[in-house]
């Protein structure tokens, strides 16, 4: 993965310009306060930072917007991770009477990460990824999307790259954030197709009757399988990977494609050939439910996710607009509205925006966004001003939208409870 | 719960909306003063019910013809409510639906206070509880059911035949075993998928916006984690109000006796006394004692001694199969002296402790055998130990290394070995007596040593004629008895005690 102008040699100049000038601490500390519905609920939040050095210190809590700032100014953390609100401020977690200090809420987290996919992507493997295999997060975060939103019904998910080789979903309503340790399983393995490690070959399996949710998956699946996985990782290519989905398939069908396979070379045919013996298979079959071809799709592309991440109440997941060390890129939410073009490397880098901000931009609407902030202190004016003229803007303008459909949500709750109570 | 009083004062018909289902949540406490007796009583039967439901729920596949008709059977007999109809129509002069369903309500929140204390007691009370509470759901109508479940605020709508016919097909393919015409007929409940999460994991139920579809017969499973969930913060929370009750001293007795009940015979009054002979306790030990004694003989003539825990349990057995003091005093004597006891150690010490089993010295509580429960839950034995329960204390490998060298059957020891894991050990021991004695049914439910050892002796044909082996299989076939299998058997004495020698002996343990 090119790298182009960053060098983590730069990180310790960069990053105090980044927290000093570019950071979108308002909308940051706007996000985690949840409108202040819940009394000091950024106040309980657990932030944990590394500091130079790998140097890793928890249970890092802050009053106010303000606090959070000067600290991050001050100790410049290279790495930033969101934990649990608490029942106690964190930062006096030790002062208070043990068993006592406890996760209460946090949000519903998903990660997916590239590394996991290793078994089954030709392009790139470890911590690489190229714009081949980056369709795997496309896919995943469609499925995932869908099905967080139609089948548990939330609604305010904000999609997060992760700065290198994955993304991370942050599932924010209030539902979701007071979920238990066993409901998060509970959801994690709902959503979870491809079952095994190394041992197993055969990851995948379904029986009738198929539950919504896969044929939901399924869906989403057909439209991204043929273009990516037997054009673009060409599974039905080489000997080699071919094998590989033959041994997806029972011997019958592995015998016929095999002779088939010697004269057709055409990855796309062969796809085809398989999709049509599995069928003619369950017709003829007495059994029926045999969904080879299906089992295959999923298994190459059907999101994996760690079922530890999304299960603990209090574990500490990367920051939103935290910067990865080792590409410099920052974490940015992602638009679902453009997924299909979004592209990892055109994500900022630290180095970019810093440059960036050297250099005077031309800004649209600046007039308009001149009278907002005269309302505004100094300080946060300039900094608004700052991050506008940078590459970063567009990204900050996602997680603003994000905001602002939940507080029309909380505002909408507000009402309906109020007209409840008036109703006698 | 207030226990001021042994004043009898029923509140009025407001108690009556606590009553209108049979099944409940025992959410409430009752509030009314109780008289002593009633309390007793009513937590004895429950327990009596309790283990009913425990030894049917093994005995039998549930809900199976039998299971049904023997527990319901158990219903009437210790007078708990299962109709489904609160009306105060008396049958046959015995207690009417609502004063059933009081006792049910107030039996339950005693034992509460007696099975909160150590997490075994507490697992075995949620398990029985909830089996009972399953059934007795199971025998509401589909229309009472909804209105249990609304009444406790598990406000679980059911889907409209509109909605389920638009859904149709996602019904369908949602879970194992639907057709369309099932999915028709069946009602479907919306349940938020938190309160549904063993069936949202496994994706056994279609789901949309957060709200789970769940077929009525899944409902159950739904209620009865609810119902576990609750049953377990009560029970934690009675622990630690625990204190305060047990400072009355009225009530300290009867709950120690609870948590420890053996609600049948305590084989305190002995028959057959000086009918056995001590030649005769080798041949029985292998015969007629149940494992646990059988392993302390053992130990005894192997070692020569025994430790205190084994010594009471094993010497207050001996005594309850008939061995007089002196009987007792030669037996022990004679096995202590084989080996590093000398005589006059043994008559300084050992006899002392001996004659205070049989009520010779001072005045101690407990003189009668321990039952299995006894056996079982108090006291567990350690290195050098040999007393305890076989089936509880010992570690798998060995009772099985032990069975087998008993000769019993590899078919056998699995079945044994099955119902140990089930934490079933008394059924375990009664599937051991049925295995030794070579029948399929022991037609009773063994709660204590003696009665194993009296049931076998009667199916071996009496205490004096052991050597009759051949007729003792037939007869053992014969003697399968048809009684109800929760009932203990009365010892059948085969002689008329002499009650003139023991008299005062018998009135010593009535106290128990």
């Amino acid at each position: 993965m090119p790298i182009s102008d960053y060098d983590p040699a730069c990180l310790p100049d960069l990053l105090p310009l980044y927290y000093r000038k570019l950071f979108p601490f308002p909308q940051y500390y706007r996000w985690l306060s949840y409108g202040g519905v819940s009394k000091n609920y950024f106040q309980n939040r657990e932030f944990s930072f590394t500091l130079k050095d790998d140097i890793y210190v928890r249970y890092q809590s802050f009053s106010t917007q303000n606090e959070l700032e000067k600290e991050m100014q001050k100790t410049v953390p290279y790495k930033i991770d969101i934990g649990a609100v608490y029942s106690h401020r964190p930062s006096q977690h030790n002062t208070v009477k043990s068993g006592t200090f406890q996760a209460l809420e946090k949000e519903l987290v998903f990660d997916i990460d590239m590394t996991d996919y290793d078994d089954v992507r030709r392009c790139c493997s470890a911590a690489d990824i190229c714009s081949k295999c980056w369709t795997l997060m496309t896919i995943a975060i469609r499925i995932l999307d869908r099905a967080l939103r139609e089948d548990f019904g939330f609604q305010h998910l904000l999609w997060v790259y992760s700065g290198r080789r994955g993304v991370h979903c942050w599932v924010c309503d209030d539902a979701a954030r007071k979920l238990s340790v066993a409901a998060r399983s509970a959801v994690a393995e709902y959503l979870s197709l491809v079952k095994g490690g190394e041992e197993t070959v055969r990851k995948v399996v379904l029986s009738d009757p198929i539950h919504p949710f896969i044929s939901h998956s399924l869906t989403v699946m057909e439209r991204y399988f043929p273009q990516y996985a037997i054009v673009g990782q060409d599974i039905l290519g080489s000997t080699e990977s071919v094998d590989k989905v033959l041994s997806l398939l029972p011997e019958d069908i592995r015998k016929e494609l095999t002779s088939f396979n010697q004269n057709e070379k055409n990855p796309i045919k062969r796809w085809e050939r398989i999709c049509a013996l599995v069928d003619r298979k369950k017709s003829s079959s007495k059994k029926g439910g045999q969904y080879f071809d299906k089992e295959i799709m999923l298994q190459y592309c059907y999101p994996r996710l760690d079922v530890n991440v999304s299960k603990g109440v209090n574990h500490l997941l990367k920051s939103p607009f935290s910067v990865h060390p080792k590409t410099g890129r920052i974490s940015v939410p992602i638009d679902l509205k453009e997924l299909d073009t979004f592209d990892p490397f055109e994500v900022p880098t630290i180095s970019l925006i810093c440059e960036e901000l050297e250099k005077p931009r031309a800004d649209e609407g600046e007039e308009d966004e001149m009278k907002k902030e005269n309302e505004q202190d100094a300080g946060e004016r300039r900094r608004i001003r700052d991050y506008k003229r940078t590459s970063l803007a567009k990204y900050v303008k996602v997680l603003d939208r994000f905001l602002e459909a939940m507080a029309r949500s909380r505002k909408g709750e507000m009402l309906r409870k109020s007209d409840h109570q008036k109703e006698f | 719960m207030q226990f001021s009083g042994r004043r009898k004062k029923l509140i009025g018909s407001s108690q009556n909306d606590l009553y209108d289902h049979c099944p409940q949540f025992y959410g409430q406490p009752p509030l009314e003063n109780i008289s002593l007796i009633e309390f007793e009583t009513f937590a004895v039967e429950r327990l009596k019910l309790l283990k009913a439901v425990e030894n049917l729920g093994v005995s039998y596949v549930k809900n199976s013809e039998q299971y049904t008709r023997k527990l319901n059977a158990e219903f009437s007999r210790l007078n708990f409510p299962l109709r489904t109809e609160l009306d105060d129509r008396r049958v046959q002069g015995g207690p009417s639906e609502y004063e059933k369903r009081r006792k049910d309500h107030i039996s339950h929140f005693i034992l509460r206070l007696a099975y909160c204390q150590t997490e075994d007691l507490r697992r075995w009370f949620i398990q029985q509880e909830m089996d009972l509470f399953r059934y007795r759901f199971g025998c509401l109508s589909s229309k009472h059911k909804t209105d249990f479940l609304h009444k406790n605020n598990l406000k679980y709508e059911m889907v409209s035949v509109e909605e389920k016919k638009n859904l149709r097909d996602k019904l369908i393919n949602s879970s194992y075993g639907l057709s369309g015409i099932t999915v028709e007929e069946y009602d479907f409940y919306k349940v938020p998928f938190q309160d549904a999460l063993d069936l949202v994991r496994s994706r056994k139920v279609y789901l949309l916006a957060g709200i789970a579809y769940i077929p009525h017969q899944e409902i159950v499973t739904i209620v009865l984690n609810d119902y576990r969930t609750r049953l377990s913060k009560a029970l934690a929370m009675t622990a630690r109000s625990l204190p305060a009750v047990q400072s009355d001293e009225r009530l300290q007795p009867i709950l120690n006796h609870l948590s420890h009940a053996y609600v049948g015979q305590d084989y305190s009054i002995q028959k057959n006394i000086g009918k056995i002979s001590l030649e005769q306790i080798d041949p029985l030990s292998g015969k007629s004692f149940p494992l646990c004694m059988r392993h302390l003989h053992k130990a005894l003539r192997e070692n020569h001694h025994l430790r205190h825990g084994g010594r009471m349990q094993y010497g207050l057995f001996l005594k309850g199969v008939g061995l007089t003091l002196e009987q007792a005093l030669q037996f022990w004597r004679s096995e202590f002296i084989k080996g590093k006891v000398d005589a006059d150690k043994f008559d300084k010490a050992y006899a002392y402790s001996i004659r205070h089993m049989f009520g010779k010295e001072g005045k101690r509580t407990d003189y009668t055998p321990y039952s299995c429960m006894k056996v079982i839950l108090s006291n567990p034995p350690s290195q050098g130990d040999y007393h305890g329960c076989p089936f509880r204390h010992n570690d798998p490998e060995l009772l099985k290394q032990k069975l087998q060298s008993y000769k019993i059957s590899p078919i056998g020891i699995n079945q044994i070995l099955e119902l140990v894991k089930g934490m079933h050990y008394q059924l375990a021991c009664q599937k051991y007596f049925e295995l030794t004695h070579s029948i399929e049914d022991a037609g009773f439910s063994l709660n204590h040593p003696n009665q194993y050892f009296m049931e076998s002796q009667k199916l071996l044909g009496g205490g004096r004629d052991i050597k009759k082996e051949v007729e003792m299989s037939q007869r053992g076939q014969e003697n399968v008895s048809n009684n109800s299998p929760n009932m203990p058997q009365p010892p059948q004495a085969n002689s008329k005690p002499t009650h003139d020698e023991m008299g005062d002996l018998d009135s010593f343990f009535q106290d128990e």
